[in-house]
């Protein structure tokens, strides 16, 4: 019996379970949770799909979050601001991913450093920075003030569906039939060839490093201002790099990231929802600690080939050293 | 420039750099730089407890530094300390649990084994990943340290935790197990500083892993592999296999911090012990250039620093202990950039040039 035995109201166990897990609040949940990992990994994207490895998403994301909430805060607090204060907030996240995203671009393009010991230095440098400066703004252990409900981000799961649709549809359409689109994956694969046709691989380059920046910060951004109401220590928890796995798994293509995004969101959405544990039809439990493993495990799957194969851009993570 | 001097003054310049760039920020929040520095590396200089402590925090980041040091050598990027040092430090204790009755001549070994043999483990999966299908160790690194955080938590709260305990730790492992701490040998040295002889451990795998790397052919072979693979294969090493090797290498060395944490210290397992170790591993490494006498100067550094970040936490105004965090990335930034700095010297003297 494939289904599994019958229960007294009469449904089979396994339609029950799947009835149980996916309810509104359930995909909902996965949408909201799933919204900064698409952001951050689609800006992770346009970064390796131009070459440059980002593993510096993490700290992005944690610039972008914490920026977002202080400034929320003080926009209203001292500006004023009022129901305005969030997009204030929002636009200061974008801002700190990009200067994040701007350092690691100098460093990595212009001076050629190893990608991936500079991005280390960026999140090791971005679990700091925001408990220093909170501590000495807020006087707090590396949190923000509580800002206040309505001075929050759009919440209603509709609204962010609609705008991450969007935002996805732009980077495809953007990544697949403009003549940027076209450079930026050249340069990824071949910077070589797309300089001697006259490309400027630098950059393009730091256009996709900066634009990851952009898409992290908003991730960031939407973490402490959306889903949350402050910034807390550490509060990405890896979602930075949840976003890269998603990005890998994704097969670095936008609309296989999308999906992939929300799948890792809904394994988030379902550890929160069954608190603790979740119920197999026949009676055992799953502990939590499984189903959070889940976008690690299928990461290294995929990247070793065992389900299709997934190829990273040729020139990823080798700095170009043009011919003289 | 001969090659020890260039050694030498590289990471000088990047700390000194760091150090300009951190009191920077600090005068921006409002303190003075030089009094927050003076708490920060001050306190580490004092009789016993600043040594002592500094010591002992400088033992798992000499073992995470060579961890790191070893992987690069090979010419891979072991991101993954931290992952292998969870699983080994788990290991460790589940022997210390399970084994109980035997006595401190078995069981302190057996612990050892238990914590080298599961961090060359974990840190061998990556290995055979990248060997066998050519998949990144970075990317596969990063998975298993998340994969092995959740699964030594699982292990805990289901298996070894003593009920009742509103701590996620296991339960005491055997007193067999125990390790001395060293104010047990130094006449003077209070044995409340968890200082012990792990960090000698630590100091004799400087050794062996400078001995293995520069006086052995698997060292040999590891060096030949990072340097050039493709020259590597052509001279007939087999470069799947040092891949691997490395990492098992690489990983056993992340795995000793168990024995450190475990039998020295807690003498238990306990769910986050690790103050990012792993991550602070690949500063120490670059910072001390992959070479295992830099290795311990770096850990000392960043040990006194985190061993000051408590004190620039009470007795500071603004500053947090963050900045020690903050130094940190910022320091591996200037590491990983010293182009910028041969390009500032550069730039320098064709200004000269130009005015001459």
């Amino acid at each position: 019996m494939a289904l599994g035995t019958k229960s007294v109201d009469g449904t089979f166990a396994s339609v029950k379970l799947m009835r149980d897990i996916f309810t509104f609040s359930l995909i909902a949940s996965t949408i909201r949770l799933g919204t900064p990992l698409v952001l951050a990994a689609l800006g992770g994207l346009f970064s390796e799909r131009s070459g440059v490895i980002n593993i510096a998403l993490e700290g992005k994301m944690l610039a972008g979050a914490f920026t977002a909430a202080a400034v929320t805060y003080a926009a209203d607090k001292s500006l004023g601001l009022g129901n305005m204060s969030p997009w204030a907030g929002l636009f200061a996240g974008m801002l700190a991913g990009l200067f994040i995203a701007a350092i690691y671009a100098v460093i990595c393009i212009k001076f050629k450093a190893d990608q991936v010991v500079s991005g280390a230095a960026i999140n090791i440098l971005m679990i700091g920075m925001p408990g220093f400066l909170s501590g000495a703004f807020f006087l707090s252990s590396g949190s923000t003030p509580q800002i206040p409900k309505d001075h929050l981000l759009p919440q209603s799961p509709i609204v962010i569906a609609i705008a991450v649709l969007v935002v996805v549809a732009i980077i495809w359409y953007v990544l697949y039939n403009t003549p940027f689109g076209l450079r930026l994956r050249s340069v990824g694969e071949n910077p070589e060839a797309a300089d001697a046709a006259g490309v400027s691989v630098s950059k393009i380059r730091y256009s996709g490093v900066l634009l990851a920046g952009v898409l992290a910060g908003i991730g960031g951004a939407y973490l402490s201002i959306g889903q949350s109401s402050l910034f807390t220590r550490n509060m990405t928890a890896g979602r930075g790099f949840i976003a890269l796995a998603a990005l890998i798994f994704g097969k670095w293509r936008p609309v296989q990231t999308l999906l992939a995004c929300l799948l890792f969101g809904f394994t988030e959405a379902v550890s929160i929802q069954m608190q603790g544990v979740f119920k197999l039809p026949s009676g055992e439990d799953i502990p939590v600690q499984f189903i959070q493993m889940v976008p690690y495990v299928l990461t290294i799957v995929v990247l070793a080939g065992f389900i299709g194969s997934s190829r990273p851009p040729r020139a990823l993570g080798i700095p170009y050293q043009k011919e003289k | 420039m001969t090659k020890l001097a260039r050694d030498l003054l590289f990471p000088l310049i990047a700390v000194v750099a760091a150090f300009i760039v951190g009191g920077i920020l600090i005068l921006i929040v409002g303190d003075n730089p030089l009094d927050a520095y003076a708490l920060l590396l001050g306190s580490a200089l004092s009789w016993p407890d600043g040594i002592g402590y500094t010591l002992f925090q400088a033992t798992p980041l000499i073992f995470t530094g060579l961890a790191v040091l070893v992987g690069f050598r090979c010419g891979l990027f072991n991101i993954g300390a931290e992952g292998q040092l969870y699983i080994a430090a788990f290991a460790t204790a589940w022997v210390g649990i399970r084994f109980a009755n035997l006595s401190a001549w078995f069981l302190i070994p057996f612990c050892c084994a238990a914590a080298i043999l599961s961090g060359a483990f974990w840190a061998a999966i990556p290995g055979v990943l990248k060997a066998k299908f050519g998949s990144h160790e970075v990317i596969n690194t990063i998975m298993l340290n998340f994969i092995a955080v959740a699964l030594v938590s699982y292990f805990t709260q289901y298996h070894y935790k003593v009920p009742g305990d509103p701590i996620l730790q296991t339960a005491p492992i055997s007193e067999h197990a125990y390790i001395p701490p060293l104010g047990k040998f130094i006449p003077g040295f209070p044995e409340r500083i968890p200082l012990n002889v792990a960090f000698l451990l630590a100091l004799l795998c400087c050794l062996l892993v400078y001995l293995f790397l520069w006086r052995t052919k698997w060292g040999y072979e590891i060096r030949a592999t990072g340097s050039n693979p493709f020259a590597a294969e052509y001279g007939g090493i087999s470069i799947r296999k040092q891949i691997i090797l490395a990492m098992a290498v690489s990983g056993a060395l992340a795995g000793m911090v168990g024995i450190n944490e475990v039998l020295g210290n807690r003498h238990r397992y306990y769910d986050g012990f690790s103050d990012n170790y792993g991550f602070t591993g690949i500063a120490v490494a670059l910072l001390g250039r992959n070479h295992p006498v830099g290795v311990i100067l770096a850990a000392l550094l960043f040990a006194a620093l985190q061993h000051g970040g408590i004190y620039v936490d009470g007795f500071s105004e603004h500053v947090t202990k963050d900045i020690v965090q903050v130094l940190q990335g910022i320091i591996i930034l200037f590491v990983a950039a010293e182009a910028f700095f041969k390009w500032l010297l550069g730039r320098k003297a064709s200004m000269e040039r130009l005015r001459a």
